[in-house]
Order: C-alpha cells, then sequence, then structure tokens
C-alpha cells in the first residue's frame, strides 16, 4: 500500500469517441464523484446535528457536570489508548508473521497460512466480541492478579485488578487480533515485491539473511509497513461491537489497564446509549462521532505525510 | 462465447423470476388464512399495528404478538425494541401507534403533547402492563441467597461495603460462609430502565448512604461495567466474588439476594413484585386513564421493591378511528389473564393483581 499514484494517461491519438469509451468514462467519474457526495453528506450531517450538543450549557449531559468538550474528552482518550495498546501489540507480530510467509517458510507452509490469516479478517467483529466475554476475560484474571501484585507499582499495571477480566488490556488484546491480518497482509505483499536484485545484493555483500531483510527488505517496505499499520488503526478506532461487549467502561481518563473502570471508547459509547437516548443526549452522541471522525481524518493524514517524506527520501537517495 | 454468456444471463434472470415469483406465492399464502384455521369466533379485526419502544419489553411483546396474531388473523401487529427514549419520541412523532416505555411520560411530556398519532385534544393511556422483578444475583461459591438490607445492598454498589466478610453482611446471614475477598458490583454499561429502577430503588430505600438521583446511566464512576441483560449476567458467572443487578428471569443458577422490607427478608418472586405495584399510589393530577405509577420502594407490606414497570402508551382518541379499535383489542389483550400469563411464560414477568386489572381495563374502555 503506497500512495495512489497518478496513472499515465494514454496519448491522444484515436479522435474517434467511441460510445463504449464515453459511457465508461461517464461510469467512472460518477463513481469517483458519488464518493465525494457520501462523504460530504455524512460530514454536513455531523456537524448539523453536533451544533446544538457543542453549543449546549455545562450540565446538559448524562454522566458529567461540565460541558460537551469534558464528556467526550474521556471517550476520545480511551478510543486512542485503545487501539495505541492494540496497535502496539499487533505490529510487530504482523511483521513477524508475514516476513516468515514471504522469506522464511517453506512454500507449502506459506500458502495455507496466508489463506488462514485472511480467514482471520473474515470474522464479523460481534464473534470476536462474544471470544473476548466468554474466553479470553476469564483467561486473564489470574494474569492481571499476578500484574497487580507483583508489577503494581508501574503505573500500568496499578491495582485493584478486575475481578472479571473485562479490562482496557483485554479489548485491546481483542483488538490486535482483529487488526493483525489486515497489517499482515498488506506487509507480505510489500515483502514479496522486495526487487530480488537488492535481496541478491546484499548476499552477494556477505549479508546473513537476517541481515540482508534488515538492509534489503525492510527499507524498502518501510512505507507499505506504515500504511498497513494505519489502515489496521483506522478499524481499531472504529471498532464498536467488540469493545461494546468486552469493555467495563466509566467516564474517567486512566492509563491503568487493568482495573474495572476504563475509559470509553467513542464508538462503543454511542452503541451503548443510543438507543435509550432522547434529546441533546442524542445530539451529544452524534457530536461524539465528529470528534472520532475527526480523530480518523488526522490519523489518516498523518500517515499519508509520513509515507511521503519518507518516499521522497528514498528517492532522493 | 458472447452466445454462451448471453445464455447463461437468461438462465439468471430466469431463476431470479421463479425465485421472486415462489416468495410472492408464499406471501399470499399466509395473508389469507386458511378457513377453519383459527378459533371458534373469528375475528373481524385487520389492519397494522405498529409499536415501538424499550426494549425491556421486547421479549414479552414478542409472545403477545404471536399469540395475538393468531387469534386475530389479519391484523399485523410489530414492536420494534428501539428503546424506551427512542420509543417515546417514535409515538409523539406519530411514527407509531402505540409505545412501549419504562418510565411513563411525565408532566412535561404530556403538556408539551404535540402527540401526532393522536386527535388533537386527546390524553394519553398510559398502562402497567409488565411488572418485571429485578434479582440481584451474587456469584460467591456455596452461597446462594444473602439477606441485605437496602442499606447494604446500596453500600456494596457505591462501594463502601467492599469486602464479602464485612461484618454489615455477616451480622444479616448468621450460620453463611462468607469469603474474605473482595466484592466486584458489576452494572450496566448502556443506558437503561433496569439501572433506572435499581437506582430509584436505592435511592428511596437507602437514602443515607445512596444519594444519587435515579438514572438510566450508572452514576459512579467506579466498578465493574457491563453490555445489556446478558453482559451483566456473563459478568457476574464468569467473575468471582461479583455482585450485579438483572431482570429475574434470568438470574437462573445465581445468588440472589433477599432484600429487607418492612422487617422482613423478601426474596423476589413474581407475586412479591406484583404486590408492589399495589403498595404504591398512583401519580396525582393525571386523568382515570393514565395509570403512571408512583413506585413506593420502602412500602409498610412486605413486598419485593425492586421492580421494572413498563408502561403501555396510546392515545385516548386516535386520529384514525380504525387504529383505535386495534389499540383497544390489543391492549384489552395484553391486560387479560392469558397475556399476562404468556407475559409471566416468556418473559418472566409478574402478572398484575386483579386490583390493578380492574383499573386498567376500566382505562382501556376510554379508547376510542
Amino acid at each position: 500500500m503506497t500512495a495512489p499514484t497518478e496513472a499515465p494517461r494514454p496519448a491522444a491519438v484515436d479522435t474517434v469517441e467511441r460510445r463504449g469509451d464515453k459511457t465508461f468514462s461517464r461510469l467512472a467519474v460518477g463513481a469517483g464523484t458519488a464518493i465525494l457526495i457520501a462523504l460530504a453528506a455524512v460530514a454536513i450531517f455531523l456537524v448539523a446535528q453536533s451544533l446544538p450538543a457543542i453549543v449546549a450549557p455545562a450540565g446538559s449531559f448524562r454522566g458529567t457536570e461540565g460541558d460537551f468538550w469534558q464528556y467526550v474528552a474521556p471517550l476520545a482518550f480511551g478510543t486512542v489508548w485503545a487501539a495505541a495498546l492494540a496497535l502496539i501489540m499487533a505490529v510487530p507480530i504482523a511483521v513477524g508473521i508475514a516476513l516468515f510467509i514471504s522469506h522464511y517458510a517453506p512454500r507449502k507452509l506459506a500458502q495455507p497460512l496466508g489463506y488462514i490469516i485472511d480467514l482471520l479478517a473474515a470474522v464479523p467483529s460481534v464473534v470476536y466480541g462474544l471470544w473476548g466475554i466468554t474466553v479470553l476475560a476469564p483467561a486473564t484474571v489470574p494474569l492481571y492478579e499476578w500484574l497487580a501484585e507483583n508489577a503494581g507499582w508501574f503505573p500500568l499495571f496499578a491495582g485493584p485488578a478486575s475481578g472479571t477480566g473485562r479490562t482496557v488490556l483485554t479489548v485491546a488484546i481483542v483488538l490486535a487480533v482483529m487488526v493483525l491480518p489486515i497489517i499482515t497482509a498488506l506487509t507480505r505483499e510489500v515483502f514479496v515485491q522486495t526487487p530480488t536484485l537488492n535481496q541478491e545484493a546484499a548476499y552477494a555483500l556477505g549479508a546473513t539473511w537476517w541481515e540482508m531483510v534488515r538492509m534489503a527488505v525492510f527499507p524498502y517496505a518501510r512505507s507499505g509497513i506504515i500504511s498497513a499499520s494505519m489502515l489496521g488503526l483506522g478499524r481499531a478506532l472504529g471498532e464498536t461491537m467488540a469493545v461494546a461487549m468486552v469493555l467495563s467502561p466509566s467516564a474517567i481518563i486512566s492509563f491503568a489497564v487493568i482495573q474495572s473502570e476504563n475509559p470509553s471508547t467513542i464508538a462503543a459509547n454511542i452503541a451503548l446509549n443510543f438507543p435509550e437516548s432522547a434529546g441533546i443526549q442524542v445530539n451529544a452522541l452524534i457530536a461524539t462521532g465528529l470528534v472520532l471522525f475527526v480523530i480518523t481524518l488526522i490519523v489518516n493524514s498523518l500517515a499519508r505525510y509520513i509515507v511521503n517524506r519518507h518516499e521522497r527520501s528514498l528517492e532522493s537517495r | 462465447m458472447n452466445t454462451k454468456r448471453a445464455g447463461s444471463l437468461t438462465a439468471l434472470l430466469a431463476a431470479g423470476a421463479i425465485v421472486l415469483s415462489g416468495c410472492a406465492a408464499n406471501e399470499t399464502a399466509t395473508d389469507s388464512p386458511e378457513p377453519g384455521a383459527t378459533s371458534d369466533a373469528p375475528s373481524t379485526l385487520s389492519g397494522t399495528l405498529v409499536g415501538a419502544g424499550s426494549s425491556a419489553v421486547g421479549a414479552a411483546q414478542t409472545a403477545w404478538i404471536a399469540d395475538f396474531q393468531m387469534q386475530n388473523p389479519d391484523v399485523t401487529v410489530t414492536y420494534d425494541p428501539t428503546g424506551s427514549g427512542a420509543g417515546r419520541e417514535t409515538f409523539q412523532g406519530g411514527g407509531s401507534d402505540f409505545a412501549g416505555t419504562d418510565r411513563a411520560f411525565n408532566d412535561e411530556e404530556i403538556a408539551a403533547g404535540g402527540f401526532q398519532a393522536c386527535a388533537p385534544d386527546s390524553g394519553i393511556v398510559q398502562l402497567p402492563l409488565y411488572i418485571s422483578p429485578i434479582a440481584i444475583i451474587f456469584n460467591v461459591e456455596g452461597v446462594e441467597t444473602l439477606n441485605m438490607t437496602p442499606e447494604v445492598v446500596a453500600g456494596i454498589f457505591a462501594e463502601e461495603i467492599t469486602n464479602w466478610s464485612d461484618p454489615a453482611i455477616a451480622e444479616l446471614n448468621e450460620g453463611v460462609e462468607l469469603p474474605d475477598a473482595a466484592i466486584t458490583p458489576v452494572h450496566r454499561s448502556d443506558d437503561s430502565g433496569t439501572t433506572e429502577n435499581f437506582t430509584d430503588y436505592l435511592f428511596q430505600a437507602a437514602p443515607d448512604v445512596w444519594t444519587f438521583e435515579p438514572d438510566g446511566v450508572w452514576p459512579l464512576e467506579s466498578g465493574e461495567a457491563a453490555q445489556g441483560t446478558s453482559g451483566v449476567v456473563d459478568a457476574v458467572t464468569n467473575g468471582t466474588n461479583t455482585i450485579g443487578y438483572a431482570d429475574a428471569s434470568r438470574a437462573g443458577g445465581l445468588g440472589t439476594v433477599a432484600v429487607e422490607v418492612a422487617g422482613e427478608f423478601v426474596p423476589f418472586s413474581p407475586e412479591a413484585a406484583a404486590a408492589i405495584v399495589d403498595a404504591s399510589e398512583f401519580v396525582e393530577g393525571r386523568p382515570d386513564f393514565d395509570l403512571s405509577i408512583d413506585l413506593n420502594r420502602d412500602p409498610e407490606t412486605a413486598a419485593y421493591p425492586v421492580v421494572l414497570v413498563a408502561y403501555l402508551v396510546g392515545c385516548e382518541t386516535y386520529a384514525d378511528p380504525a387504529k383505535a379499535e386495534l389499540v383497544k383489542a390489543y391492549f384489552t389483550y395484553m391486560a387479560s389473564e392469558e397475556g399476562q400469563a404468556n407475559a409471566a411464560e416468556n418473559a418472566g414477568a409478574a402478572p398484575i393483581s386483579s386490583t390493578l386489572f380492574d383499573r386498567v381495563t376500566a382505562a382501556i374502555d376510554v379508547i376510542g
């Protein structure tokens, strides 16, 4: 996954316009416009519905004394925090799997493994949620208790440990499993495309396998890894169902990852509270949606910027 | 190649047509009932009735609708369990013919009026037709039931009592061996009528300990939270030394709390839950057909005070007389012994008492 480059335009040799050409070009333009219209419609809806909540005086929201920004702050924090934890766990593993498939595994093993990874991506998030609450959460309880007892001095693992295991760390593990296939599939594609010439050259210089990977594969694939991670991050930021099911949320900002009280995420909070909301509370929830929209936009732009800068530095070499 | 493709396209179209016509044929079959399939007195009612609202009533509505449609084959009733708030808004906006809600419309909402489905100047009929006990469930090994005063329950959920071996619990339960372990209280993470009724109980029965106003959103930041009734039951079951609150029909297998009322410890039961409604007063200043109840959670008699009462709301006078007839029939069915027994069996509701039944019947007669 690299930044889309402009396709070279065909030279206008044939001036005769065929009907098929015309239809196709109109269809393509139509498709391109439709996505812009859809995006604009969503943005307009979000802004229009959010305004009443954003200008509402302090104390009009349930669960907080403050104004809208105080309402959304813990949610925005929780969204980024859970997604970041997930990414920290997922990226190294995903890169490892991708590298194993592309460069280490025997061909017989590599292909089925690739299929299995793709299969993980097809599992609906509600199933991950069920797995999270029935299997993962109870299984983590002893670990969390041990952590609280032995590593409680470290702020992340401050006790008391949750009695049910439904913490932000459990959520992050579930999210990590969910984003793993995306990141793996994309990075594998990039690894495979490393020019054979570069790899052979590294060997020719006497590099070992690991040195070859470090010298030839990683530099070539760096922007691809970043893009893949950002796509994964996008999914983690917006994940609703699994978080709503697994997390034990409250309206706080806290870095402790094994307690009962965890910051909730924007998407999960909307899912949990929309059904029983009315009036200004609905506007508040939509406004949090707008905040998520903005966060996603910032993350994507940042990723695009990093990738572009990296590509430029590659070219200038 | 081209002809081959065209051929397969035609085949696809033909297949699609067959499938679609299959659907249509099916529908006509269900729409026109076979003669003799219905009860002895064939119903003359026909039409569509749309309801929306509380998800707590969802299971009961499913059972009611199935039974009611069996008796009235030409009537279609739908109920969309979107939630109480959404249900009230939909009804007010005229999007539904009746609403199910965990709390009755309050004075301001009624004064604001503008009920689109109703005739101008019509009042609204609010009937407490779904009474559901909320069980306080816990998971402590080897303990099946515990006695607690409202103050102890409030203390646990406010996290003032944090250990199962706390003397406040122990002195109410002599002979029960309680572990020296931390209590994990579990509450709902979503906005819910169950939470609103539970906090209302704590607020009314233990005002010294529980100082938070009743609300559908849990007022404290501490404690474990889980999504929906299933989430809470799951968290309590899978966790250790947990305590939570959930619809009593879902308490199976877990320990339950008998709460102290008027000097007695009352475990939840349908009869005790229905009794609390009779021990309470109707909201003052409402017309006879508005049976909003001011639940008295701290009664003089031994009734089970932790209940959720959901209302079915319709118009006094409908803009469309045909709707009025349908609503009347459906409400009559829900209030009937048969309807209440159906809800008890399928949704774990507590059947309304005969005193309340008489009031409800009188109120339904007003609908026109």
